[in-house]
């Protein structure tokens, strides 16, 4: 049981959390022919555009209701019914995602409620789904605010099931913010290997995976269909990843009846084969064979790579689910993790991850704990860079953002596939950092300082005065 | 909003030495300057961010964001800003607000532990407290808190009023520049002055570009007191009231610097680029008049000729090697302000084309200055939607954009090159050194094979020769099935 520290400081250094409205604005690029709108200052959208484009490196229809602060002292609701109609009329999206700030939350609204009469009043509306979700700055990080969109999604689209149309084999995959594009491609390829087709919410994997349309166009090109979450209730089953993904796995089960699994994470070998199992008996067909192929290469990664985890000292930071797969994940290697940072409280497994005290705070709290306990590698998001200079470490980048190297969303760190490569990518970064070793490396070799006192014992050589 | 800020905002959109204010008429100048946002299709930045960015350049201090998480978290360490010394700068400190915080109005308590606690930890010379939306509306006094501190540390706070729902970018760099002439700027007495001594106006160091300028300004024998604020430290900024000329080089963003120094301190400015050679030479020959004028050794003219002349030389023989492959490529020039024309003279230098040049936030001084260089203003565009772009680009309509990140895609997405000439790119594009680099960079971009990759079709599309014996399966219908 890890020891749960809350550091307690006014002054938060180099922030490990992303905020709750980006979780939101990802969430909803997830969705087919999407437009998220941040409703706050403009600043709010321009801030979280500029991080999400050198994140994704692709272009991001994120808007905003641009409040100034007129606005905000007044009521930003007439800002809000102008920002659904403009962006309507030039962006032609079929979704709109509302995702609130602190300022407007601040200021306190009963904004579903002005949301009703405008969608009512305003015919030009009437083809756009509109959902919001309150995900307030101060409140919770990227992990909540993904999952509220989501749940938000759930409760404003999926039609209750009435039981009397017959299931196909079919599943709804609810991956957690953490999830890549090429997360998601490898979950949906090993559903289609059991024979059952999978419906993502929501799926980057179609919006956000760096494809070169042959045209323009304004709002997420892919995504999860509306019609598709429409009929989320003829599934088998709803398998969520990571414990932020619960509430909206009980909303869905909750409308549809559709049996719901929470699978905390995905990465390594013991969830993989949850996930294998799960889909197996859900299906009822054995494991195809390709999938147990994956899973011997799997194996020999791991015997392959458990030289480099093996005693390998791990500071790792990062958002409370993502923190407790990737902790688990090096533990089972022969890993020891020296610091655990947690960007919120969260969550429930806080207690569970392998380490004997997990902190919630900042970056700098981790470069700290990183210091103190001699870790010799660092495991966070592209901020970690500070961190790893100073320390002279290095640094696996992990969870958002990832602004400083390319592929972030094409890269797989679940499954069998995903858990080999992450071995091999753990192992020759620290395969990369090894010298050819010298006398100073053997300092344990030395025999203890003995050899001094020796010379004055009865039995030692006389020296003449 | 406190009336002392309404007021500021005022008193800085009208800014007599702002050439668009001056044009206005009183009514037109009552109103501002600020344009109000179109909610749904707004772009760009707040006056916090505009604030952040001229300000976040002075490197040994803690600048210190009172706000919810997004404003700091999402925009910390996230520019190129160079330092040859601390990194302080580079830290992202927040007080990062809770529901707690704001219910029960604990923000002012919380704002000046959080400043103590980054005195105790990192001893800057100072610590920069920026105000967000939030705090503004619940009515957190961050200037009483600023003094107070300031009293009580012995380090000085400065204040940073400037949150993102007052106005865009632009007012907030004018702000934070009236942060520096309240707080910072001639609190401190320089330790050594010189005839020659200079300083930088709204030049940030982005991607290290002052690098390439500092040198030739050593050359001529003339010393930086401070750049305001790129790769400077509190100190220099804080006694760079005794330098002998100003120049600006952001357009008017920190003009009211420029102004009110000049009105304090007697220095004379003018506006200046170092993008492009016959701008840098410019640039050089005015800043040895004004210092001769000023009272400098007339030698400094005869100096700065004969570097000019060298320095000309060896760019142009730097470049000649391109010359050939870049004559008559056009360029579709999507920035704004200083760079709407100064890299437009730069790119003409070499025998480019300019398609078009955005104007978005140039000033009509600006736009003067593209008329003159380019004969017309046919060639100004307001902006471009992203649609018209793509179609733009996707018809072959220009060789190769530059532009800032956010359109970057576009012009990938339609297999164009394109090259980052914005705030957030990380190369260095200032001097003569800055003029090759530029120009081996566009070369580099624009002979790149990899736009005949990209552009070649597919197995299954026709033309592509690869299924030229089964034309049905080179079909589109054939690709569908």
């Amino acid at each position: 049981m890890a020891e749960i520290l809350h550091a307690h400081k006014a002054l938060m250094s180099n922030p490990l959390k992303s905020s709750a409205p980006l979780g939101a604005t990802l969430a909803y690029l997830g969705i087919a022919g999407a437009v998220p709108l941040l409703h706050g200052a403009q600043g709010c959208t321009s801030f979280a555009l500029v991080l999400t484009v050198r994140h994704a490196r692709e272009s991001i229809p994120l808007q905003t209701t641009a409040l100034d602060e007129i606005a905000t002292v007044m009521d930003g609701a007439d800002n809000l019914e102008q920002a659904l109609v403009n962006l309507t009329k030039r962006m032609k999206p079929r979704f709109i995602g509302i995702a609130t700030t602190a300022l407007v939350e601040t200021r306190g609204e009963d904004m579903e409620g002005d949301l009703r009469l405008m969608l009512e009043r305003r015919k030009e509306l009437a083809g756009v789904r509109v959902v919001l979700a309150h995900t307030p700055d101060y409140h919770g990080a990227l992990e909540d605010g993904w999952a509220r969109a989501v749940s938000a999604i759930i409760e404003a689209i999926v039609e209750p099931a009435d039981g009397t149309e017959a299931v196909p084999p079919r599943v709804n995959l609810l991956p957690g913010v953490h999830q890549t594009a090429a997360d998601i491609e490898w979950m949906v390829a090993t559903a289609e290997a059991f024979g059952l087709s999978a419906v993502v919410l929501p799926d980057v994997s179609l919006s956000l995976d760096g494809t070169i349309p042959d045209h323009y166009t304004a709002t997420t090109l892919g995504g999860t269909a509306l019609e598709d979450i429409a009929h989320m209730g003829r599934a088998r089953h709803s398998i969520a990843i990571g414990e932020h993904m619960r509430a909206p796995a009980e909303r869905l089960a909750a409308l549809t009846g559709v049996p719901s699994s929470v699978l905390r994470s995905l990465t390594g070998l013991g969830p993989a084969d949850e996930f294998v199992a799960l889909l197996a008996s859900v299906s009822g067909r054995p494991v195809p064979a390709g999938l147990r192929r994956q899973r011997s290469q799997l194996l020999d990664a791991m015997l392959d790579g458990h030289f480099q985890f093996g005693g390998r000292r791990v500071a790792i930071g990062a958002d409370p689910d993502l923190l407790f797969g990737l902790s688990t994940f090096f533990a089972s290697l022969g890993a020891e993790i020296v610091a655990a940072v947690a960007s919120t409280t969260n969550a429930p497994h806080l207690a569970e991850i392998p380490a004997s005290r997990v902190v919630v705070g900042d970056l700098l709290d981790l470069e700290d704990l990183a210091g103190e306990a001699e870790a010799d590698l660092l495991v966070t998001h592209s901020h970690g860079r500070q961190a790893s200079e100073r320390l002279h470490i290095p640094l696996l980048r992990v969870g958002f953002p990832v602004f400083d190297r390319l592929g972030a969303l094409h890269r797989c760190t679940v499954g069998y596939r995903g858990t080999r490569d992450l071995i091999f990518e753990v192992a020759n970064t620290v395969l990369a950092g090894m010298h050819a070793h010298g006398p100073e490396d053997f300092a344990s070799a030395i025999p203890p300082s003995v050899g001094h006192e020796e010379s004055h014992h009865a039995g030692a050589p006389s020296v003449a005065h | 909003m406190s009336e002392a800020l309404k007021a500021r905002i005022a008193a800085v959109f009208n800014e007599p030495a702002c050439p668009t204010n001056n044009a206005k008429t009183e009514k037109e100048r009552r109103k501002g300057c600020s344009k109000p946002l179109t909610p749904g299709a707004a772009a760009g930045g707040c006056a916090f961010d505009g604030a952040k960015i001229a300000l976040q350049p002075i490197t040994d201090v803690v600048h210190l964001v009172h706000g919810p998480l997004a404003c700091e978290g999402n925009g910390w360490d996230n520019r190129h800003a160079g330092s040859s010394g601390p990194q302080t700068y580079r830290m992202g400190f927040t007080t990062d607000l809770t529901e707690m915080d704001i219910v029960l109005g604990n923000g002012e308590k919380r704002l000046y532990r959080a400043i103590k606690e980054a005195i105790a930890r990192h001893a800057p010379p100072a610590v920069f407290v920026y105000a967000t939306c939030v705090p503004a509306m619940i009515g957190d006094d961050i200037e009483a808190v600023c003094r107070h501190a300031t009293e009580k540390l012995g380090t000085p706070c400065i204040p940073v009023n400037a949150p993102g729902f007052v106005g865009p970018k632009n007012l907030g760099n004018r702000l934070a520049g009236e942060t520096l002439l309240a707080h910072v700027i001639g609190t401190r007495e320089p330790e050594r002055t010189t005839p020659t001594d200079i300083n930088v106006l709204g030049e940030y160091n982005v991607a290290g570009e002052f690098w390439q300028v500092r040198p030739l300004l050593e050359a001529m024998g003339i010393r930086v007191q401070a750049c305001v604020t790129g790769d400077s430290r509190y100190n220099d900024v804080a006694s760079c009231h005794r330098a002998r000329v100003n120049m600006m080089v952001c357009s008017s963003a920190l003009i009211n610097i420029a102004r009110v120094m000049q009105e304090r301190w007697g220095i004379p400015y003018f506006e200046g680029s170092f993008y492009g050679i016959s701008d840098t030479s410019e640039s050089l020959r005015t800043l040895a008049r004004m210092l001769v004028a000023q009272g400098a050794d007339p030698a400094l003219t005869e100096r700065t000729e004969a570097l000019i002349l060298a320095e000309e030389a060896r760019a142009w023989a730097r470049i000649a090697p391109y010359r050939e492959a870049l004559q008559g490529k056009r360029v579709l020039l999507y920035t704004g302000g200083v760079k709407s024309w100064s890299i437009v003279s730069a790119l003409q230098e070499i025998g480019m084309v300019i398609t078009h040049t955005s104007v978005r936030k140039s000033t009509d001084e600006d736009k003067g200055r593209i008329r003159a260089l380019m004969g017309t203003d046919a060639h100004m565009v307001d902006s471009i939607p992203p649609r018209e772009m793509y179609a733009q680009l996707a018809r072959g309509e220009a060789d190769i954009m530059l532009s800032g990140g956010r359109s970057q895609f576009v012009a990938l997405k339609a297999r164009t090159p394109w090259r980052d000439i914005n705030q957030e790119r990380h190369q260095a594009f200032a001097g003569y050194d800055g003029v090759v680099a530029l120009v081996a960079e566009l070369h580099r971009a624009l002979t790149n094979p990899v736009w005949q990759e990209v552009r070649r079709p597919a197995p299954w599309e026709p033309g592509g020769g690869y299924l030229d014996k089964a034309p049905a399966l080179a079909s589109p219908e054939a690709a569908a099935e």
